[in-house]
């Protein structure tokens, strides 16, 4: 940057020196954009209860600052509603080898009442290959959560991957609104056997998926007259782009 | 046409020096079949490859370069020795070629050899955009040959350069299908033991790195003038002749390990440079480099040349033949090759019990310095069996080369057991420069991170570099110490790279030098050249990722003023 100010501002000295200066994209810092589908998929429940699920990610950026923008939600079909919806939008900056720090903010706009939340998380490579996010999460009206999202990938062949996801939820505040008791919320395990069928760009899978809701939040949902506990199988496909 | 031919005499009659070329290239889209598939790519005089230049020392070479694509494009002459502002590297010797623009290059032929051309813009060479060069000698070669054939290796891809640069960015292992798998793992256990087998998954599992990273780039057809293995580009000989194969790597990716079986190779030529002759079963080329072999088939047989990728994803194949549609057979790959901690090197020691994590940042742990420890004049008579390498940390099959670490997963060893060529074994036939120290060491880390897919020089992506200032008339040592776990081809515009490999005044004199991983290489290069240049890591999508540096030569002798005025400063084009 100073080479480059110093070179405009006196150009005969420079060019003593400096012959040209590279104004080509190889010295511009290199950006790039991606689409990625963790999840596509339709679900269906142990009590017959069909979702329609997504869990994506877009980014625009470099390797030192990326846009990126969240989303996931799950619609059911029978109530033609979205259960969940929501969307984050990011900046992400690396802060070690393998980890970068997020921060933004989130929109919930399900069914039922809105949320808006700050967001502060990393993401990034744990050892021995878990893919791990971690966010925490403050609503306008203060109520603080925290979210664990790790995932493993196990290779069968190079080909037949065996994805496994968990994802659990911790709120430090009741959100009584939403159905969200103090203390651990919910998980979410998965457990996905996907096909590379077109370069890494679309990988069909299946799989099975296990979600539970714990303590308060579980006890709020039982007196919404909601289940607490539900086994899916799965269809879908994870998508690169 | 009878002019021509009284031409052609005259120029016969006429003395060798100062004498005048012509050449139009006109740089095209084109469709490239490689047998797998056909893409759209781009090429010279409306093909890829492009044609053969033949060009004769002494010449003066005027090469008019007709744009006719719809972006900026460039030709850089690799490994030749020009002024800087007919070098063709964009933004940094001249602003680049205009899409409608005819752009005339203009120098002397000053050597001969074996050499390419290629784009230096954005991803055309991977495109498809790279020729060959072929100089003729002013006096006598110091070997002889009935018989000539270029054999031009590539990487075609299915995938546009730009696709692959964002899928390595979105995911650095998106085109590795040789990834460990739980089949392997069951194999290893039976092999090394349940318990070592846990132990090295979790020790490569804990720094977050493959042994599979051999090959960055899979899913490509290999190539040989053009030719994909089913396509089997094909030469013809008589029995009995000595035919020169001028070998030219012009992957972006792809180093080969190539033989030819029931034939041994001469290696006569390396970097368009006389070495002194080697002969061998089997040798590696890294990406950029050029190896000149003769090889003398006497029965009336076809033979196939064979050339596996190094890390065993894909192979070309051509054939040499007495008569038009005989061919020979064509070898399996051999299983794809798998780092070992000895890769890692100055990140990590050897021991896997005693990895101390928080030094993997740091470049001061021992590396395997291989070059001021080895005493070479044990390497006369390049038996390597006579070595001590530490046989302790050979991987089966015992093979070394001093120019990777002990140990590596990467150490080639020839298919028929015999000679595999090694840096060890060039020795210059003449020497370029008279022997004398170095003025000064510069040293050269590799550095990358591959989960984020960034290289860099020194920990300093391109972007954010300062250029490296060397001053006319000096002689440096570069030190490249690579802390990275692939293969890195360095290539400096401009000026030779005399490659360490202790044979002082009869060192090697090479433009591409590959750095193993886990090595630290020295070359020195006598700074003879005004102007500035680029200086690189000759993987494309390295290059591209920042490793990349620009060389400025201060002093010296005013390259010609008139062309000067005409570069504008700052004027921007593409990559």
């Amino acid at each position: 940057m100073a080479t480059a100010l110093s070179t405009s501002m006196l150009p005969t000295l420079a060019s003593a020196q400096e012959r040209m200066l590279d104004n080509t994209q190889r010295k511009q810092p290199l950006k790039v954009w991606g689409a990625r589908f963790k999840e596509l998929e339709y679900r269906y429940s142990d009590n017959d209860e069909e979702l329609g699920v997504w869990d994506a990610d877009f980014f625009y950026g470099t390797d030192a600052l990326k846009f990126r923008l969240l989303t996931s939600g799950e619609y059911s079909i029978d109530g033609q509603a979205y259960e969940k919806l929501e969307n984050q939008l990011v900046g992400q900056v690396p802060i070690s080898t393998f980890f970068d720090v997020q921060a933004g903010i989130r929109v919930d706009t399900p069914e039922g009442p809105d949320r808006t939340y700050a967001v502060l998380g990393i993401t990034g490579l744990a050892p021995q290959w878990f893919e791990v996010d971690a966010s925490v999460y403050v609503s306008k009206g203060g109520k603080a959560s925290a979210e664990l999202d790790a995932s493993y990938e196990l290779l069968l062949t190079n080909y037949w991957i065996l994805i496994a996801s968990l994802d659990t939820t911790v709120a430090f505040n009741e959100d009584k609104e939403i159905g969200v008791g103090k203390g651990l919320v919910s998980s979410e395990v998965g457990l996905r056997l996907s096909y590379d069928l077109i370069d890494r760009t679309l990988s069909p899978y299946i799989g099975v998926v296990h979600e539970r809701k714990y303590g308060d939040t579980a006890a709020l949902s039982r007196t919404a007259g909601s289940s607490t506990e539900d086994w899916f199988a799965v269809v879908g496909a994870r998508l690169i782009f | 046409m009878k002019k021509t031919l009284w031409a052609g005499v005259l120029s016969l009659l006429l003395p060798m020096a100062g004498f005048a070329g012509e050449y139009n290239l006109t740089v095209d889209r084109v469709e490239i079949d490689t047998g797998d598939f056909v893409k759209k790519g781009i090429g010279y005089n409306g093909k890829s490859p492009g044609p053969i230049l033949r060009f004769k020392e002494g010449e003066e070479v005027t090469i008019n370069v007709t744009n006719n694509l719809k972006e900026m494009t460039s030709i850089h002459w690799h490994g030749l020795i020009l002024p800087f502002e007919q070098d063709g590297v964009p933004g940094i010797t001249f602003p680049g070629i205009k899409p409608g623009e005819t752009f005339t290059y203009n120098f002397p032929i000053i050597q001969s050899g074996t050499y390419w051309f290629h784009s230096h813009s954005g991803f055309q060479e991977p495109d498809g955009a790279y020729g060959a060069i072929i100089i003729e000698p002013k006096g006598r070669e110091p070997f002889r040959y009935d018989r000539e054939y270029v054999i031009q290796l590539a990487d075609s891809h299915p995938h546009s350069g730009d696709r692959i640069m964002r899928n390595f960015k979105i995911m650095p292992d998106y085109y590795n299908r040789e990834q460990q798998t739980v089949g392997e793992f069951f194999s290893d256990v039976s092999k090394d033991g349940f318990l070592n087998t846990v132990k090295d998954r979790l020790a490569w599992g804990d720094m977050r790195m493959m042994k599979a990273d051999v090959e960055d780039l899979q899913g490509f057809t290999a190539l040989i003038n053009g030719k994909g293995p089913k396509q089997n580009w094909t030469g013809i000989f008589e029995p009995g002749e000595r035919i020169r194969l001028r070998f030219i790597n012009s992957s972006a990716m792809t180093y080969f390990d190539i033989r030819i079986p029931g034939l041994e190779m001469t290696v006569v030529q390396a970097d368009g440079n006389n070495v002194q002759p080697v002969n061998v079963d089997e040798f590696r080329i890294s990406v950029a480099e050029t190896y000149d072999v003769i090889v003398r088939p006497k029965n009336n047989q076809a033979y196939t040349i064979f050339a596996e990728s190094m890390g065993r994803s894909a192979y070309a194949r051509a054939t040499l033949t007495p008569e038009e549609g005989m061919e020979a057979a064509v070898p399996k790959l051999r299983k794809p090759a798998r780092l070992t901690m000895a890769d890692m090197g100055s990140m990590h020691g050897m021991d896997h019990g005693s990895m101390d994590h928080g030094s993997m940042n740091n470049g001061n742990m021992n590396e395997s310095d291989v070059m001021p420890d080895m005493d070479h004049s044990k390497m006369k008579g390049m038996d390597h069996s006579n070595m001590d390498h530490g046989s302790m940390m050979m991987p089966e099959g015992g093979a070394s080369d001093p120019f990777y670490a002990k140990g590596s997963g990467l150490i080639p060893s020839a298919a028929n057991g015999g000679k595999f060529l090694s840096y060890a074994d060039l020795k210059a036939q003449r020497p370029l420069y008279d022997e004398r120290e170095p003025t000064r060491e510069i040293e050269l880390r590799l550095t990358g991170n591959m989960e984020r897919y960034i290289w860099s020089i020194n920990d300093v992506k391109y972007e954010d570099a300062e250029p490296i200032r060397l001053q006319y008339g000096e002689r440096v040592r570069f030190k490249f110490v690579n802390e990275t776990m692939m293969a890195h081809p360095m290539h400096l515009h401009g000026m030779w790279s005399i490659l360490d490999v202790g044979e002082g005044q009869w060192n090697p004199i090479k433009h591409t030098i590959s750095v193993q991983p886990g090595t630290t290489v020295y070359m020195e290069t006598e700074v003879d050249a005004p102007g500035q240049w680029a200086f690189h890591c000759h993987l494309s999508y390295h290059m591209a990722a920042g490793m990349f540096a620009k060389v400025i030569v201060e002093g010296g002798p005013e390259p010609d003023q008139a062309v000067l005025s005409d570069l504008p400063l700052g004027n921007g084009g593409e990559l």
